[in-house]
Protein backbone atom coordinates (compact mmCIF):
# COMPACT_ATOMS: atom_id res chain seq x y z
CA UNK A 1 0.00 0.00 0.00
CA UNK A 2 1.44 3.60 -1.06
CA UNK A 3 1.36 6.46 1.80
CA UNK A 4 1.70 9.69 1.12
CA UNK A 5 4.51 12.43 2.01
CA UNK A 6 1.81 13.20 4.90
CA UNK A 7 1.76 10.02 6.59
CA UNK A 8 3.58 10.33 9.16
CA UNK A 9 1.77 13.67 10.07
CA UNK A 10 -1.51 11.75 10.04
CA UNK A 11 -0.51 9.09 12.77
CA UNK A 12 0.92 12.27 14.78
CA UNK A 13 -2.53 13.73 14.94
CA UNK A 14 -4.48 10.19 15.90
CA UNK A 15 -5.65 9.61 12.48
CA UNK A 16 -7.44 5.93 11.78
CA UNK A 17 -6.07 4.78 9.02
CA UNK A 18 -7.44 2.92 6.09
CA UNK A 19 -7.14 1.81 2.22
CA UNK A 20 -8.46 4.40 -0.34
CA UNK A 21 -7.30 3.87 -3.82
CA UNK A 22 -3.93 2.21 -3.50
CA UNK A 23 -3.10 4.79 -0.06
CA UNK A 24 -2.62 4.24 3.44
CA UNK A 25 -5.33 7.34 3.84
CA UNK A 26 -6.89 8.55 7.14
CA UNK A 27 -10.83 7.84 7.52
CA UNK A 28 -10.94 10.02 10.38
CA UNK A 29 -8.78 11.34 13.39
CA UNK A 30 -11.25 13.01 15.94
CA UNK A 31 -14.69 11.45 14.22
CA UNK A 32 -16.90 11.29 11.34
CA UNK A 33 -19.40 13.53 12.71
CA UNK A 34 -17.43 16.10 14.24
CA UNK A 35 -15.04 16.65 11.50
CA UNK A 36 -17.93 16.78 8.90
CA UNK A 37 -19.50 19.82 11.33
CA UNK A 38 -16.25 21.53 11.38
CA UNK A 39 -16.01 21.71 7.53
CA UNK A 40 -19.69 22.98 7.34
CA UNK A 41 -19.59 25.22 10.66
CA UNK A 42 -15.75 26.26 10.84
CA UNK A 43 -12.90 25.07 9.10
CA UNK A 44 -10.83 21.57 7.87
CA UNK A 45 -7.99 20.78 6.70
CA UNK A 46 -7.70 17.35 4.14
CA UNK A 47 -4.57 15.75 2.42
CA UNK A 48 -5.02 15.22 -0.95
CA UNK A 49 -2.13 13.72 -2.07
CA UNK A 50 -2.89 10.47 -2.86
CA UNK A 51 -5.26 12.24 -5.84
CA UNK A 52 -3.33 12.37 -9.62
CA UNK A 53 -1.90 15.73 -10.39
CA UNK A 54 -0.77 15.62 -13.89
CA UNK A 55 0.24 17.88 -16.53
CA UNK A 56 -0.10 18.09 -20.66
CA UNK A 57 2.74 19.29 -22.52
CA UNK A 58 3.06 19.72 -25.87
CA UNK A 59 2.76 22.23 -29.05
CA UNK A 60 -1.13 23.04 -28.51
CA UNK A 61 -1.86 21.19 -24.84
CA UNK A 62 -5.42 22.37 -25.10
CA UNK A 63 -6.40 21.14 -28.51
CA UNK A 64 -4.95 17.89 -27.63
CA UNK A 65 -6.59 17.58 -24.09
CA UNK A 66 -9.81 18.45 -26.00
CA UNK A 67 -9.76 15.06 -28.31
CA UNK A 68 -9.75 13.26 -25.15
CA UNK A 69 -12.24 15.07 -22.81
CA UNK A 70 -15.69 16.18 -22.40
CA UNK A 71 -15.64 19.51 -21.31
CA UNK A 72 -14.67 22.32 -24.08
CA UNK A 73 -10.88 23.27 -22.53
CA UNK A 74 -10.54 25.77 -25.72
CA UNK A 75 -13.14 27.96 -23.85
CA UNK A 76 -11.92 27.79 -20.43
CA UNK A 77 -10.19 31.30 -19.59
CA UNK A 78 -6.63 31.43 -18.68
CA UNK A 79 -7.02 30.80 -14.44
CA UNK A 80 -10.21 28.67 -14.93
CA UNK A 81 -10.67 25.43 -12.98
CA UNK A 82 -13.61 22.81 -14.54
CA UNK A 83 -15.40 19.68 -14.08
CA UNK A 84 -15.06 17.48 -16.81
CA UNK A 85 -14.73 13.74 -17.46
CA UNK A 86 -12.75 11.41 -19.54
CA UNK A 87 -14.96 8.71 -21.38
CA UNK A 88 -14.07 5.23 -23.34
CA UNK A 89 -15.00 4.99 -26.89
CA UNK A 90 -18.95 3.32 -25.67
CA UNK A 91 -19.38 6.71 -23.63
CA UNK A 92 -18.84 5.46 -20.24
CA UNK A 93 -16.79 7.14 -17.35
CA UNK A 94 -12.96 6.26 -17.38
CA UNK A 95 -12.77 9.21 -14.87
CA UNK A 96 -14.06 12.49 -13.43
CA UNK A 97 -11.25 14.81 -13.16
CA UNK A 98 -10.63 18.89 -12.77
CA UNK A 99 -8.87 20.65 -15.38
CA UNK A 100 -6.76 23.54 -14.57
CA UNK A 101 -5.91 26.04 -17.29
CA UNK A 102 -2.97 28.25 -16.01
CA UNK A 103 -2.01 31.19 -18.16
CA UNK A 104 1.69 28.88 -18.63
CA UNK A 105 0.28 25.02 -18.33
CA UNK A 106 -2.46 23.06 -18.30
CA UNK A 107 -3.18 20.67 -15.20
CA UNK A 108 -5.00 17.69 -14.61
CA UNK A 109 -6.68 16.18 -11.46
CA UNK A 110 -7.59 13.01 -11.22
CA UNK A 111 -9.18 10.29 -8.98
CA UNK A 112 -6.26 8.33 -7.05
CA UNK A 113 -7.32 5.02 -8.11
CA UNK A 114 -7.74 5.55 -11.42
CA UNK A 115 -4.06 7.32 -11.94
CA UNK A 116 -2.15 4.58 -13.55
CA UNK A 117 -5.24 3.99 -16.18
CA UNK A 118 -5.36 7.21 -17.02
CA UNK A 119 -1.65 7.93 -17.49
CA UNK A 120 -1.92 4.60 -19.75
CA UNK A 121 -5.17 6.89 -21.25
CA UNK A 122 -3.64 9.82 -21.79
CA UNK A 123 -0.21 8.13 -23.11
CA UNK A 124 -2.25 6.47 -25.84
CA UNK A 125 -4.94 8.82 -26.72
CA UNK A 126 -3.33 12.11 -26.56
CA UNK A 127 -2.09 13.39 -30.34
CA UNK A 128 0.54 15.88 -30.47
CA UNK A 129 0.51 16.18 -26.47
CA UNK A 130 2.17 13.88 -23.65
CA UNK A 131 1.19 13.60 -19.99
CA UNK A 132 3.66 13.94 -17.30
CA UNK A 133 3.10 12.83 -13.65
CA UNK A 134 3.42 15.36 -10.82
CA UNK A 135 1.75 13.29 -8.66
CA UNK A 136 5.13 12.84 -6.05
CA UNK A 137 6.80 15.90 -6.37
CA UNK A 138 3.74 18.06 -5.91
CA UNK A 139 1.55 18.28 -3.30
CA UNK A 140 -1.94 19.01 -2.34
CA UNK A 141 -3.91 19.97 0.92
CA UNK A 142 -7.19 21.65 0.86
CA UNK A 143 -8.27 24.01 3.90
CA UNK A 144 -11.98 23.92 3.52
CA UNK A 145 -14.92 25.70 5.04
CA UNK A 146 -16.77 29.43 5.89
CA UNK A 147 -13.46 30.43 7.95
CA UNK A 148 -11.05 29.15 5.24
CA UNK A 149 -10.83 32.42 3.42
CA UNK A 150 -10.59 34.69 6.32
CA UNK A 151 -8.17 32.23 7.94
CA UNK A 152 -5.86 31.69 5.10
CA UNK A 153 -6.30 35.02 3.54
CA UNK A 154 -2.81 36.90 5.76
CA UNK A 155 -0.83 33.94 5.31
CA UNK A 156 -1.02 34.06 0.93
CA UNK A 157 0.43 36.55 -1.46
CA UNK A 158 -0.50 36.40 -5.08
CA UNK A 159 0.65 38.32 -8.05
CA UNK A 160 -0.31 41.94 -8.30
CA UNK A 161 -1.23 42.24 -4.78
CA UNK A 162 -4.82 40.79 -5.43
CA UNK A 163 -6.24 39.25 -2.25
CA UNK A 164 -7.15 35.62 -1.53
CA UNK A 165 -11.08 36.72 -1.21
CA UNK A 166 -10.74 37.92 -4.67
CA UNK A 167 -10.07 34.57 -6.38
CA UNK A 168 -12.86 33.28 -7.84
CA UNK A 169 -15.21 30.17 -7.13
CA UNK A 170 -13.30 27.76 -9.34
CA UNK A 171 -10.08 29.68 -10.23
CA UNK A 172 -6.59 28.96 -9.52
CA UNK A 173 -3.57 31.11 -9.47
CA UNK A 174 0.20 31.31 -8.43
CA UNK A 175 0.38 32.01 -4.63
CA UNK A 176 3.43 32.02 -2.71
CA UNK A 177 2.61 30.60 0.52
CA UNK A 178 3.97 32.16 4.03
CA UNK A 179 2.69 29.51 6.54
CA UNK A 180 5.84 28.78 7.87
CA UNK A 181 9.34 30.08 8.06
CA UNK A 182 10.36 30.72 4.32
CA UNK A 183 7.75 31.54 2.04
CA UNK A 184 6.58 28.60 -0.49
CA UNK A 185 5.86 29.22 -3.99
CA UNK A 186 2.66 27.25 -4.98
CA UNK A 187 -0.35 27.46 -6.56
CA UNK A 188 -3.74 27.96 -4.91
CA UNK A 189 -7.02 27.25 -6.36
CA UNK A 190 -10.65 27.95 -4.91
CA UNK A 191 -11.92 24.67 -5.24
CA UNK A 192 -13.63 21.44 -3.00
CA UNK A 193 -15.66 18.28 -2.73
CA UNK A 194 -17.61 19.40 0.44
CA UNK A 195 -20.20 21.74 -0.51
CA UNK A 196 -18.20 24.51 1.85
CA UNK A 197 -16.38 27.46 0.23
CA UNK A 198 -12.70 26.62 0.58
CA UNK A 199 -9.12 26.26 -1.18
CA UNK A 200 -6.89 23.67 -2.37
CA UNK A 201 -2.91 24.22 -2.40
CA UNK A 202 -0.30 23.14 -4.32
CA UNK A 203 2.88 23.17 -2.94
CA UNK A 204 6.44 20.91 -3.68
CA UNK A 205 5.98 17.64 -1.92
CA UNK A 206 9.11 18.81 0.57
CA UNK A 207 6.77 21.70 2.15
CA UNK A 208 3.69 19.28 2.77
CA UNK A 209 4.51 18.52 6.46
CA UNK A 210 5.04 21.98 7.50
CA UNK A 211 2.16 23.47 5.65
CA UNK A 212 -0.12 20.72 6.70
CA UNK A 213 0.42 21.40 10.51
CA UNK A 214 0.68 25.25 10.01
CA UNK A 215 -3.10 25.01 8.40
CA UNK A 216 -3.58 23.17 11.38
CA UNK A 217 -2.10 25.85 13.79
CA UNK A 218 -4.40 28.58 11.91
CA UNK A 219 -6.93 28.46 14.68
CA UNK A 220 -8.43 26.15 17.45
CA UNK A 221 -11.44 25.57 15.22
CA UNK A 222 -9.44 24.40 12.61
CA UNK A 223 -9.06 20.17 12.66
CA UNK A 224 -7.92 17.47 10.47
CA UNK A 225 -10.41 15.94 8.74
CA UNK A 226 -10.38 12.19 7.49
CA UNK A 227 -11.64 10.85 3.86
CA UNK A 228 -14.95 9.46 6.08
CA UNK A 229 -16.62 13.24 6.48
CA UNK A 230 -15.67 13.90 2.81
CA UNK A 231 -17.48 11.14 1.56
CA UNK A 232 -20.45 12.50 4.13
CA UNK A 233 -19.71 16.25 2.93
CA UNK A 234 -19.79 15.36 -1.25
CA UNK A 235 -23.07 13.02 -0.80
CA UNK A 236 -24.82 15.86 1.34
CA UNK A 237 -23.52 18.39 -1.91
CA UNK A 238 -24.90 16.11 -4.74
CA UNK A 239 -21.17 15.27 -6.12
CA UNK A 240 -20.23 12.02 -7.54
CA UNK A 241 -17.76 9.32 -6.65
CA UNK A 242 -16.08 7.82 -8.94
CA UNK A 243 -16.68 3.52 -8.15
CA UNK A 244 -20.20 4.70 -6.60
CA UNK A 245 -21.98 6.80 -9.03
CA UNK A 246 -19.69 6.51 -11.98
CA UNK A 247 -18.04 3.41 -13.55
CA UNK A 248 -16.89 3.03 -17.11
CA UNK A 249 -20.55 1.16 -17.96
CA UNK A 250 -21.88 4.55 -16.75
CA UNK A 251 -22.37 7.45 -18.96
CA UNK A 252 -22.56 10.57 -17.46
CA UNK A 253 -26.10 11.42 -18.81
CA UNK A 254 -28.01 9.70 -16.45
CA UNK A 255 -25.26 10.67 -13.94
CA UNK A 256 -26.79 14.21 -13.80
CA UNK A 257 -23.36 15.85 -15.20
CA UNK A 258 -24.22 17.05 -18.38
CA UNK A 259 -22.74 20.30 -17.48
CA UNK A 260 -19.79 19.05 -17.87
CA UNK A 261 -19.94 17.68 -21.38
CA UNK A 262 -19.70 20.07 -24.38
CA UNK A 263 -21.40 17.70 -26.96
CA UNK A 264 -21.22 20.79 -29.79
CA UNK A 265 -17.62 21.53 -29.20
CA UNK A 266 -15.44 21.42 -32.96
CA UNK A 267 -13.15 18.53 -33.60
CA UNK A 268 -15.58 16.44 -31.21
CA UNK A 269 -13.92 14.26 -28.24
CA UNK A 270 -13.97 10.16 -27.65
CA UNK A 271 -17.08 8.68 -26.88
CA UNK A 272 -18.62 11.77 -27.81
CA UNK A 273 -20.75 10.03 -30.79
CA UNK A 274 -22.47 7.45 -27.69
CA UNK A 275 -22.95 9.98 -25.76
CA UNK A 276 -25.05 12.18 -28.38
CA UNK A 277 -27.48 9.20 -28.91
CA UNK A 278 -27.79 8.69 -25.28
CA UNK A 279 -29.26 12.18 -25.38
CA UNK A 280 -30.94 11.31 -28.19
CA UNK A 281 -32.63 8.63 -26.74
CA UNK A 282 -32.52 9.41 -23.17
CA UNK A 283 -31.05 7.65 -20.63
CA UNK A 284 -32.09 4.46 -19.48
CA UNK A 285 -30.95 4.84 -15.97
CA UNK A 286 -30.91 8.59 -13.90
CA UNK A 287 -29.74 9.31 -10.23
CA UNK A 288 -31.62 10.27 -8.02
CA UNK A 289 -31.48 11.68 -4.16
CA UNK A 290 -33.62 10.06 -1.27
CA UNK A 291 -34.50 10.02 2.34
CA UNK A 292 -34.30 6.72 3.63
CA UNK A 293 -37.26 6.29 6.48
CA UNK A 294 -35.95 4.90 9.55
CA UNK A 295 -32.59 5.60 11.33
CA UNK A 296 -30.68 2.76 9.08
CA UNK A 297 -28.81 3.97 6.18
CA UNK A 298 -28.62 2.22 2.27
CA UNK A 299 -25.68 1.29 1.68
CA UNK A 300 -24.07 1.01 -2.20
CA UNK A 301 -25.67 -1.87 -3.85
CA UNK A 302 -28.87 -2.18 -1.95
CA UNK A 303 -31.70 -2.62 -4.92
CA UNK A 304 -34.22 -0.30 -4.93
CA UNK A 305 -38.08 -1.52 -5.77
CA UNK A 306 -41.45 -0.37 -7.07
CA UNK A 307 -44.25 -2.94 -6.08
CA UNK A 308 -41.40 -5.55 -4.88
CA UNK A 309 -39.98 -5.24 -8.66
CA UNK A 310 -36.28 -3.91 -8.87
CA UNK A 311 -35.63 -0.75 -10.79
CA UNK A 312 -32.45 0.29 -8.99
CA UNK A 313 -29.54 0.64 -6.84
CA UNK A 314 -28.39 2.91 -4.46
CA UNK A 315 -25.16 3.87 -5.42
CA UNK A 316 -24.11 5.74 -2.09
CA UNK A 317 -25.82 5.94 1.19
CA UNK A 318 -24.88 7.17 4.15
CA UNK A 319 -26.31 9.13 8.09
CA UNK A 320 -26.36 12.52 6.94
CA UNK A 321 -24.66 14.60 9.44
CA UNK A 322 -26.51 18.38 8.36
CA UNK A 323 -30.01 17.01 8.08
CA UNK A 324 -30.13 14.22 10.36
CA UNK A 325 -31.75 11.20 8.70
CA UNK A 326 -30.09 8.66 6.17
CA UNK A 327 -29.44 10.08 2.85
CA UNK A 328 -29.06 8.02 -0.24
CA UNK A 329 -28.68 8.69 -4.32
CA UNK A 330 -28.78 5.53 -6.67
CA UNK A 331 -29.85 4.34 -9.99
CA UNK A 332 -33.57 4.10 -11.03
CA UNK A 333 -34.67 3.11 -14.26
CA UNK A 334 -35.97 6.20 -16.26
CA UNK A 335 -39.50 4.58 -17.46
CA UNK A 336 -40.28 4.93 -13.17
CA UNK A 337 -41.73 8.47 -12.57
CA UNK A 338 -40.46 10.40 -9.97
CA UNK A 339 -43.86 10.21 -7.44
CA UNK A 340 -43.50 6.65 -8.00
CA UNK A 341 -43.38 4.87 -4.78
CA UNK A 342 -39.99 3.37 -4.38
CA UNK A 343 -38.46 1.15 -1.00
CA UNK A 344 -35.38 0.08 -0.56
CA UNK A 345 -33.77 -3.74 0.17
CA UNK A 346 -32.07 -3.29 3.55
CA UNK A 347 -30.84 -7.08 3.91
CA UNK A 348 -33.95 -8.73 3.74
CA UNK A 349 -36.23 -5.42 4.96
CA UNK A 350 -37.95 -2.87 2.91
CA UNK A 351 -37.37 0.45 4.02
CA UNK A 352 -39.27 3.65 2.28
CA UNK A 353 -37.51 6.29 0.02
CA UNK A 354 -38.48 9.55 -0.30
CA UNK A 355 -37.20 11.78 -3.31
CA UNK A 356 -35.12 14.56 -2.22
CA UNK A 357 -33.75 16.83 -5.01
CA UNK A 358 -29.88 16.39 -5.54
CA UNK A 359 -28.01 18.17 -3.82
CA UNK A 360 -29.08 17.70 -0.50
CA UNK A 361 -27.44 20.53 0.84
CA UNK A 362 -26.34 23.72 -0.54
CA UNK A 363 -24.11 26.41 1.21
CA UNK A 364 -25.85 30.00 1.84
CA UNK A 365 -23.34 32.63 1.26
CA UNK A 366 -22.24 32.21 -2.29
CA UNK A 367 -18.72 33.17 -2.43
CA UNK A 368 -18.82 33.05 -6.39
CA UNK A 369 -16.68 35.78 -7.61
CA UNK A 370 -15.92 36.61 -11.07
CA UNK A 371 -12.30 38.19 -11.59
CA UNK B 1 -3.46 -0.64 22.42
CA UNK B 2 -7.19 -1.89 23.59
CA UNK B 3 -8.18 -3.44 26.18
CA UNK B 4 -8.95 -7.49 27.13
CA UNK B 5 -11.09 -7.84 30.54
CA UNK B 6 -9.29 -11.07 31.62
CA UNK B 7 -12.51 -12.53 33.14
CA UNK B 8 -13.98 -13.41 29.55
CA UNK B 9 -13.95 -15.52 26.79
CA UNK B 10 -13.78 -14.55 22.83
CA UNK B 11 -14.38 -15.16 19.20
CA UNK B 12 -12.09 -14.08 16.63
CA UNK B 13 -14.59 -11.81 15.02
CA UNK B 14 -13.99 -9.53 18.07
CA UNK B 15 -17.52 -10.91 20.10
CA UNK B 16 -17.05 -11.72 23.70
CA UNK B 17 -18.61 -13.90 26.40
CA UNK B 18 -19.07 -13.72 30.42
CA UNK B 19 -20.91 -16.59 32.63
CA UNK B 20 -22.60 -15.03 35.30
CA UNK B 21 -24.97 -17.51 36.98
CA UNK B 22 -25.82 -19.60 34.62
CA UNK B 23 -26.49 -16.89 32.09
CA UNK B 24 -23.96 -16.26 29.22
CA UNK B 25 -23.62 -11.96 28.63
CA UNK B 26 -22.49 -11.38 24.94
CA UNK B 27 -20.83 -8.08 23.57
CA UNK B 28 -18.28 -7.08 21.67
CA UNK B 29 -14.70 -6.11 22.51
CA UNK B 30 -13.18 -2.76 23.13
CA UNK B 31 -11.30 -3.24 19.67
CA UNK B 32 -13.92 -3.85 17.59
CA UNK B 33 -16.03 -0.65 19.25
CA UNK B 34 -12.97 1.24 18.04
CA UNK B 35 -12.36 0.02 14.63
CA UNK B 36 -16.18 0.37 13.98
CA UNK B 37 -16.55 4.25 14.91
CA UNK B 38 -19.44 6.19 15.92
CA UNK B 39 -22.80 3.91 15.69
CA UNK B 40 -25.73 4.62 13.51
CA UNK B 41 -27.97 1.27 14.28
CA UNK B 42 -28.07 -1.91 15.76
CA UNK B 43 -30.42 -4.79 15.21
CA UNK B 44 -30.75 -7.69 17.97
CA UNK B 45 -32.56 -10.73 18.31
CA UNK B 46 -35.91 -10.77 20.60
CA UNK B 47 -36.19 -12.30 23.77
CA UNK B 48 -36.85 -16.52 23.73
CA UNK B 49 -34.94 -16.26 19.83
CA UNK B 50 -32.64 -18.93 19.67
CA UNK B 51 -28.78 -18.01 19.11
CA UNK B 52 -26.16 -20.38 17.29
CA UNK B 53 -22.30 -20.33 17.87
CA UNK B 54 -20.19 -18.59 15.16
CA UNK B 55 -23.50 -17.71 13.63
CA UNK B 56 -25.03 -14.17 13.09
CA UNK B 57 -27.26 -13.19 15.37
CA UNK B 58 -27.57 -9.83 14.47
CA UNK B 59 -26.39 -6.55 12.92
CA UNK B 60 -24.08 -3.49 14.18
CA UNK B 61 -23.82 -0.68 11.47
CA UNK B 62 -21.67 2.36 11.98
CA UNK B 63 -20.94 5.50 9.92
CA UNK B 64 -19.11 4.21 7.43
CA UNK B 65 -20.25 0.40 7.16
CA UNK B 66 -22.74 -2.47 8.42
CA UNK B 67 -21.19 -5.54 10.18
CA UNK B 68 -22.51 -8.72 11.33
CA UNK B 69 -22.94 -10.12 15.28
CA UNK B 70 -21.49 -13.39 15.48
CA UNK B 71 -22.83 -15.47 18.68
CA UNK B 72 -20.12 -16.82 20.77
CA UNK B 73 -22.80 -18.96 22.41
CA UNK B 74 -25.63 -21.57 20.91
CA UNK B 75 -28.79 -20.92 23.26
CA UNK B 76 -32.02 -19.06 23.82
CA UNK B 77 -31.56 -15.70 24.15
CA UNK B 78 -33.02 -14.06 28.08
CA UNK B 79 -32.58 -10.24 27.77
CA UNK B 80 -32.20 -7.95 25.26
CA UNK B 81 -29.97 -4.76 25.64
CA UNK B 82 -33.50 -2.20 24.88
CA UNK B 83 -31.21 0.84 25.85
CA UNK B 84 -28.85 0.17 22.64
CA UNK B 85 -32.08 0.40 19.93
CA UNK B 86 -32.31 4.38 20.62
CA UNK B 87 -28.89 5.35 21.03
CA UNK B 88 -25.39 3.02 20.38
CA UNK B 89 -23.48 5.18 22.72
CA UNK B 90 -22.65 2.46 25.30
CA UNK B 91 -21.22 -0.03 22.88
CA UNK B 92 -18.30 2.81 22.08
CA UNK B 93 -18.44 4.10 25.84
CA UNK B 94 -18.32 0.90 28.08
CA UNK B 95 -18.06 -2.15 25.42
CA UNK B 96 -17.36 -4.16 28.36
CA UNK B 97 -20.10 -3.50 31.08
CA UNK B 98 -22.97 -1.24 30.14
CA UNK B 99 -22.50 -1.61 26.14
CA UNK B 100 -23.01 -5.70 26.99
CA UNK B 101 -26.24 -6.85 23.83
CA UNK B 102 -27.81 -9.70 24.81
CA UNK B 103 -27.72 -12.60 27.23
CA UNK B 104 -28.20 -16.27 26.77
CA UNK B 105 -29.29 -18.97 28.35
CA UNK B 106 -26.59 -21.97 27.11
CA UNK B 107 -27.84 -25.11 25.52
CA UNK B 108 -25.79 -28.30 26.47
CA UNK B 109 -24.00 -28.03 23.38
CA UNK B 110 -22.99 -24.30 23.84
CA UNK B 111 -20.12 -24.09 21.89
CA UNK B 112 -18.45 -22.42 24.92
CA UNK B 113 -15.56 -24.58 25.39
CA UNK B 114 -14.19 -23.46 21.80
CA UNK B 115 -14.00 -20.02 22.58
CA UNK B 116 -10.40 -17.95 22.75
CA UNK B 117 -9.01 -17.17 26.09
CA UNK B 118 -8.29 -13.65 26.96
CA UNK B 119 -4.15 -14.47 25.87
CA UNK B 120 -5.16 -16.16 22.83
CA UNK B 121 -7.28 -12.89 21.79
CA UNK B 122 -4.90 -10.66 22.96
CA UNK B 123 -2.68 -12.34 20.89
CA UNK B 124 -4.88 -11.90 17.29
CA UNK B 125 -4.95 -8.48 17.80
CA UNK B 126 -1.42 -7.61 18.42
CA UNK B 127 -0.38 -9.68 15.47
CA UNK B 128 -3.19 -7.79 13.20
Amino acid sequence: MKKTVLNAAHQRHGARLVEFGGFEMPVWYSGLTEEHHAVRQRAGVFDLCHMGRFEIVGDDPVAALDRVVTQDVSRMKKGQVRYSLVCNDEGGVLDDILIYRLPDRLWLVVNAGNRQKLLHWFGERLVGAKVIDHSEDLAMVALQGPLACSLLAPHIDRAHHRAVADLGYYRISRAQVKLTGTPIDGWISRTGYTGEDGFELYIPSGSAESVFDALLDLSDEVIPCGLGCRDTLRLEAGMPLYGHELSEQQDPIGAGLSFGVSLDKEGGFIGEPALREVVARGPRRQLRGFVVEGKRPARQGAVILHDSRPVGVVTSGSPSPTLGVPIACGYVDSSVSEEAPLEVDLRGKSAPLSPHPLPFYRRTAETAHSE
Amino acid sequence: MSNVPTDRQYLSSHEWAQQVEGVVVVGISEHAAEELGELVFIELPAKGDEVVFETQFGEIESVKAVSGLNSPVTGKVVEVNQELIDSQAAISDSPFEDGWLIKVEPAIDSGLDLLLDHKTYQAQLDGS
